[in-house]
């Protein structure tokens, strides 16, 4: 188990291991929000400017324009990761959320404590504390987070969908777990494989696959065709 | 049976089951019925059974991790804390707040105290050193006493009493959030905040009353300033309950030990919130209008203050759930 990764006890008593997101995630993530709130800030300001010029009252422009906008910049973080569950656009478009240390989802307590501590973790400024508690601590947490009990985590759940996948190519080709994966692997990353070795790797596993079929009967076979004969292997066409 | 067609068969029979637990994993966990939560429930120890075989017949392989996955969200969807009900609600504000602020009554006092001699010597300095005003106010305020009136005079004509309000009651926010957070160096930025905070005031009425003034800040100050000054203690000692945390950490680690302080002295701290929402509005309502009488100014002030004191006393019978 690498130091960037934690394991937990579920609540069925089977282990599980968090992969927690590093700096870079963090400040990613951030870096996606900063730019999503700041827009929306933006797009309320500059319409609202435009007609609060335009109107009569002699305090419009403040009631109107600024508090929103500010609202809006200011209030980002603590409503949609209350309202998300511990997750805001930029940390899904990074791939990261926010879980409990025992991978629970956080309650709304520990979300608006993990907030109030942005002022201790933006100062002096750019979040200089919080990148720097984060490089310093084992689970990279920031002070919000070792207040709230929080851990920004890696979210696989990406990797869920190959789940039914490979239960349906087991069952279409009729071959060992481990020969399907090790197909779908080589296929999955044909293209960005050197020529020589992918065609190679093909030779293998076919020949290994299918006692008919020799290194030497493969041997003239070109790319494409050896490309087909994975694909029709993993799909039970023999 | 050798173990890959074990493996291969299990895989093949569990299949259409994982793709119906996929379909049921992009569903919302709100508003479900007991059946259907309790079905969920279920399904979580399903995954979990599977991903232990998993674990023994495919380690390390991509089903083994897409399961892993698969029971890390499902953790995470069953591992939540019970919602924000009416009951938590009025028990969080009846019993848990005034409990913690009772926890905290002695670093409170401590720190009213220290706001005292804190303003005493501000206005100590300032009486014998009046040159040091320059530390504690801007020049436009000083440049307004020294013309004979108060800063705050002409603030309604500036600023309607709704933004001013807002604009006050942002800042007292995030000034207890601050004295609060900064408790996090070991107690002492919470001292530090108070203290200034105490000394400004010393100073602010030491200089107003050597022009002559300082009926008029005092006056400005009585309907919002018994509050105001009370919460800041209050966040200053949620603070100093984190720096203790971290100096005393007893029998946890000085991380869980913070944690702790932090959730209990957080309930504290949506309490000054609240109470410096009030604050915002007398300020911006009441204390700059000069049309209020001292008298008026004195009850509004004395009430708040009391009506803070009720609400933060601690129940001797606590609330039973229904």
């Amino acid at each position: 188990m690498s130091s960037e990764q934690l394991r937990i006890t579920g609540l069925t008593g089977v282990e599980i291991t968090l992969d927690i997101a590093g700096a870079g995630s963090r400040s990613y993530a951030f870096i996606i929000d900063w730019h999503i709130r700041l827009l929306i800030a933006l797009a309320w300001f500059f319409p609202a400017w435009f007609i609060a010029t335009r109107s009569t009252g002699v305090f419009a422009p403040a009631y109107w324009v600024f508090i929103p906008a500010l609202a809006i910049y200011f209030l980002y973080h603590p409503v949609l990761e209350v309202l998300m569950r511990g997750s805001t656009p930029g940390k899904r478009m990074a791939g990261v959320r926010l879980v409990t240390r025992n991978g629970g989802t956080p309650s709304i307590g520990s979300l608006i404590v993990r907030n109030v501590f942005r002022i201790v973790d933006s100062m002096p400024a750019f979040y200089l504390v919080g990148l720097l508690c984060c490089l310093m601590t084992a689970q990279r947490v920031r002070i919000g987070d070792l207040a709230a009990g929080t851990l920004l985590i890696l979210d696989a759940s990406t990797s869920t969908r190959s789940l039914g996948q490979m239960g349906r190519l087991v069952a279409q080709s009729g071959l060992p777990p481990n020969v399907v994966e090790l197909i779908d692997d080589v296929l999955e990353r044909w293209a960005s494989l050197d020529i020589d070795k992918r065609d190679g790797l093909a030779r293998v596993i076919l020949s290994n696959a299918d006692s008919k079929l020799t290194m030497q009967g493969l041997a003239g076979l070109t790319d494409a065709e050896l490309h087909t004969r994975l694909r029709a292997l993993l799909a039970g066409e023999r | 049976m050798s173990n890959d067609h074990a493996a291969g068969a299990w895989l093949k029979s569990r299949t259409a089951v994982w793709n119906d637990w996929l379909t049921q994993a992009q569903q919302p966990w709100r508003g479900l019925t007991v059946d259907e939560a309790q079905r969920r429930v279920d399904r979580y120890r399903a995954i979990a059974r599977d991903l232990a075989t998993a674990r023994r017949l495919l380690p390390s392989s991509r089903a083994t991790s897409a399961l892993e996955a698969l029971y890390r969200s499902a953790h995470a969807s069953i591992d939540v804390s019970a919602g924000l009900t009416r009951w938590r609600l009025a028990h969080l504000f009846r019993d848990e707040i005034p409990e913690a602020v009772a926890s905290l009554r002695p670093t409170i006092l401590w720190l009213a105290l220290l706001t005292c001699v804190s303003a005493f010597a501000g206005w100590w300095l300032i009486t014998h050193y009046p040159d040091l005003i320059v530390l504690t106010a801007s020049e436009r305020m000083i440049e307004d006493v020294e013309q004979g009136h108060l800063w705050t005079d002409n603030l309604l004509n500036v600023t309607p009493s709704s933004i001013l309000s807002l604009n006050i009651l942002s800042n007292n926010i995030f000034v207890s959030a601050f004295a609060f957070c900064a408790g996090i160096l070991f107690g002492l930025g919470s001292f530090y905040i108070v203290a200034i905070n105490g000394l400004m005031l010393g100073a602010l009425f030491a200089f107003t009353a050597q022009h002559g003034i300082d009926d008029q800040l005092l006056r400005f100050i009585l309907a919002h300033g018994p509050v105001e000054l009370s919460v800041i203690c209050i966040a200053g000692a949620a603070g100093t309950s984190l720096g203790e945390s971290l100096i005393r950490p007893g029998a946890l680690s000085r991380r869980d030990s913070f944690q702790r302080a932090a959730r209990r002295a957080a309930r504290v701290l949506l309490a000054c919130a609240m109470l410096l929402v009030g604050c915002g509005f007398i300020e911006g309502y009441i204390s700059p209008n000069p049309g209020i009488p001292m008298i008026s100014r004195a009850i509004i002030g004395g009430c708040y203050w009391f009506i803070m004191l009720a609400l933060l006393k601690r129940r001797r019978v606590p609330l039973v759930p229904h």
